[in-house]
């Protein structure tokens, strides 16, 4: 068994409206002290409302290799891509 | 200053070549140069990864070795509002440091690794912080002229090109110039104090400000992965460029407040524009990062009772969490 | 029934002298987090001492503020528990200061929340929630502590039994804080079981701090506290 504490991911609120963002990570041996440990050091000045520690062996993320399949519109789907629709000059908020 | 390679003299080796694709390292040459960020899982050099990973937990140990000479003084704090600042400050510097382990380890590297290196004093940590703080007075030069030094360090880093790592500058750009702030005011209070509270003020500027300068490191031309590290965007301005700047921001501050700076040969240069200095004694300075700073056995010593003694607590902490876990699963 | 000066500064000196004490453990904590959450209480206490004295100085009515009561006095005038200066030893043993200490001083501050003056009682509301986290914090470091390693099964043990003989102090009657005993013994009661800790065995009090009479912890501590201000005495920092 290794012998360091297990690092979590932390998301801070920093307030209702707005989503979770990443802050940074900690270490700790347990779910409540990484909670702590986020508080002490990521709202030190008060800046969080809501937190969220994740281990980070947890978190699953994609290969920035792979970003053309995932995020790039295959090119032959062309019609999902909203820059291909033309708007009328004038119309606003579309 | 967390820039500087912090090597012994003569053996800065230039960054090793590895056979990397050249397609590769041009798409990422160009990214970093058309000011974008690198983050976590991208493609990097391996120089790269080496050079950011030496860099960052060379500033967090700073940070947490600076934690050292200011903590000395928390519970001689002249006053109950002093106390309280100072005690933010250092918690303060062990936030930067868990910013920066937590930015470094975004590279492949552990805490455990980051603090054995430490230990055994492979890794590196700022050379200001192996001076003694004497005096009351010496809290207030720590914040005003190393705090300072940090500050002007840190601005430009806030765009370093590895995501991570700018992030964690800008957060702690934010808390440091509280940092500064009290600093210098504790020294304004002094130096327009009695007598005594002025000869503290002035002593502790005198031992405090050529290694402040120091901090920047050494000429530039000393230092053959500066250029290297300029492309990648790691280091933003050179050596210099940055004490320069730190001397003609300081020089009127010490002016303002009646304390004198120890350097006879600083003198405003108007065709520069600037002010000319004296020279900087740099055998201190590579002594220093050898290890013989004055309290270089204290502070290294310090830091790895805190660990050593604190094994049990870690091991304790880990068994706990591993038992409630079992019981967890039983259930 | 005590003054409105005396019981702001047995609140004051409670939080100043554990603040001061914790202080100590800056930079040298296992583990950096570690250093984070003491110097976090230590600041809230500090700031809770310097409010509680603030308003002691000023029901006093000498012209006393909270530094003057802070780094003018000498041990008899001292009126914090004996608990609270006792010294941090190993991380178990400050975590049973602080464990025993927070149980009780959030109890306190709760009926402190409802003190007939407004300024105590706004002191005491703000300080409750605070005070809550530390007991919170120190309870679950007892049951990982307790029911961790052999080893820090064995420290935990020696913490509590060091500190326990300063507990009947927490409770004299003539604080009026006898009331808050069974409800501290409940949560005192709850952490062991989780920790399977065993409740130290009854001894004989140690007491005399409200009194002015301390341990000879109390006397090294303040010489180191209060030197700047003794030996400049009137200047301005």
């Amino acid at each position: 068994m290794s012998k360091e504490w297990p690092l979590w991911e932390v998301f801070v609120r920093a307030k209702n409206g707005l989503a979770h963002k990443h802050a940074g990570s900690v270490h700790a041996a347990d779910a409540r002290m990484a909670l702590e440990a986020a508080r002490d050091t990521y709202t030190r000045r008060m800046e969080g409302i809501s937190l969220w520690v994740v281990p980070s062996a947890s978190i699953t993320a994609s290969d920035p290799g792979e970003a053309a399949a995932l995020f790039e519109p295959a090119l032959d789907k062309v019609y999902r891509h909203p820059t291909f629709y033309t708007i009328p000059e004038g119309v606003k908020n579309i | 200053m967390y820039t500087t390679e912090l090597s012994d003299k003569g053996k800065v080796r230039a960054a090793q070549a590895v056979a990397e694709d050249p397609e590769r390292l041009a798409h990422f040459d160009a990214r970093v140069a058309a000011d974008d960020f690198i983050e976590p899982k991208d493609w990097m050099p391996e120089a790269y990864r080496k050079t950011l990973i030496r860099q960052i937990s060379q500033h967090a140990h700073s940070e947490i070795v600076g934690m050292l000479p200011e903590g000395n003084w928390i519970t001689r704090a002249p006053t109950l509002r002093r106390k309280a600042v100072l005690l933010a400050k250092v918690q303060d510097e062990g936030g930067h440091g868990l910013y920066l382990y937590s930015a470094a380890e975004t590279l492949g590297t552990s805490r455990d690794e980051m603090v054995e290196a430490l230990h055994s004093g492979r890794a590196k940590y700022s050379t200001i912080f192996n001076y003694p703080t004497l005096t009351w007075a010496d809290i207030g030069a720590i914040g005003w002229l190393v705090d300072g030094a940090a500050i002007m360090n840190q601005v430009p880093l806030q765009r370093t090109s590895y995501g991570p790592y700018a992030r964690a500058m800008v957060r702690i750009c934010k808390e440091e110039s509280f940092h500064q702030r009290q600093g210098f005011e504790i020294m304004t209070v002094m130096a327009g104090g009695s007598a005594a509270q002025k000869r503290m003020a002035q002593d502790a500027l005198n031992r405090w400000w050529w290694p402040s300068l120091m901090m920047f490191g050494p000429p530039d031309d000393n230092s053959p992965n500066s250029a290297q590290s300029m492309r990648w965007r790691i280091k933003r301005e050179s050596n210099d460029e940055i004490r320069q700047r730190f001397i003609d921001a300081t020089v009127p501050q010490a002016e303002a407040i009646g304390l004198e700076i120890p350097d006879a040969a600083l003198k405003w240069n108007e065709a520069r524009g600037a002010y000319d200095f004296g020279e900087i004694d740099w055998e201190e300075f590579y002594a220093v990062v050898r290890g013989e700073g004055p309290l270089a056995k204290e502070r290294m010593a310090a830091r790895v009772s805190a660990w050593e003694d604190g094994a049990w607590v870690r091991e304790a902490a880990l068994a706990h969490a591993a038992k409630h876990d079992a019981r967890m699963a039983a259930q | 029934m005590a003054s409105l000066f005396d019981h702001a500064l047995r609140l004051g000196d409670d939080s100043l002298i554990l603040g001061q004490r914790l202080s100590e453990w800056a930079g040298h904590a296992p583990m950096l987090e570690v250093d984070l959450a003491l110097a976090n209480i230590a600041l809230d206490l500090v700031g809770q001492a310097t409010l509680f004295l603030k308003l002691a100085g000023e029901a006093e009515g000498r012209g006393r503020d909270a530094d003057a009561l802070a780094f003018h006095r000498d041990v008899l005038d001292f009126k914090n528990c004996l608990l609270v200066e006792q010294p941090n030893g190993d991380f178990a043993q400050t975590i049973a200061r602080q464990f025993l200490f927070s149980a009780w001083q959030e109890l306190l501050l709760a009926e402190i929340a409802r003190a007939p003056d407004a300024t105590l009682a706004a002191i005491g509301a703000k300080s409750v929630k605070e005070v809550a986290y530390h007991a919170r914090y120190a309870s679950e470091w007892v049951v990982r502590l307790g029911d961790g390693t052999e080893e820090s099964r064995r420290r935990m043990v020696a913490g509590l039994d060091s500190m326990w003989r300063f507990v009947d102090e927490l409770f004299d009657p003539q604080d009026g804080a006898a009331s808050l005993r069974p409800a501290w013994d409940a949560r005192i009661a709850e952490t062991l079981r989780a920790a399977s800790l065993e409740l130290p065995k009854p001894r004989r009090a140690v007491t005399g701090g409200r009194n002015g009479h301390h341990s000879e912890h109390l006397g090294h501590l303040l010489s180191e506290m209060q030197f700047l201000q003794r030996a400049y005495p009137g200047a301005t920092w």
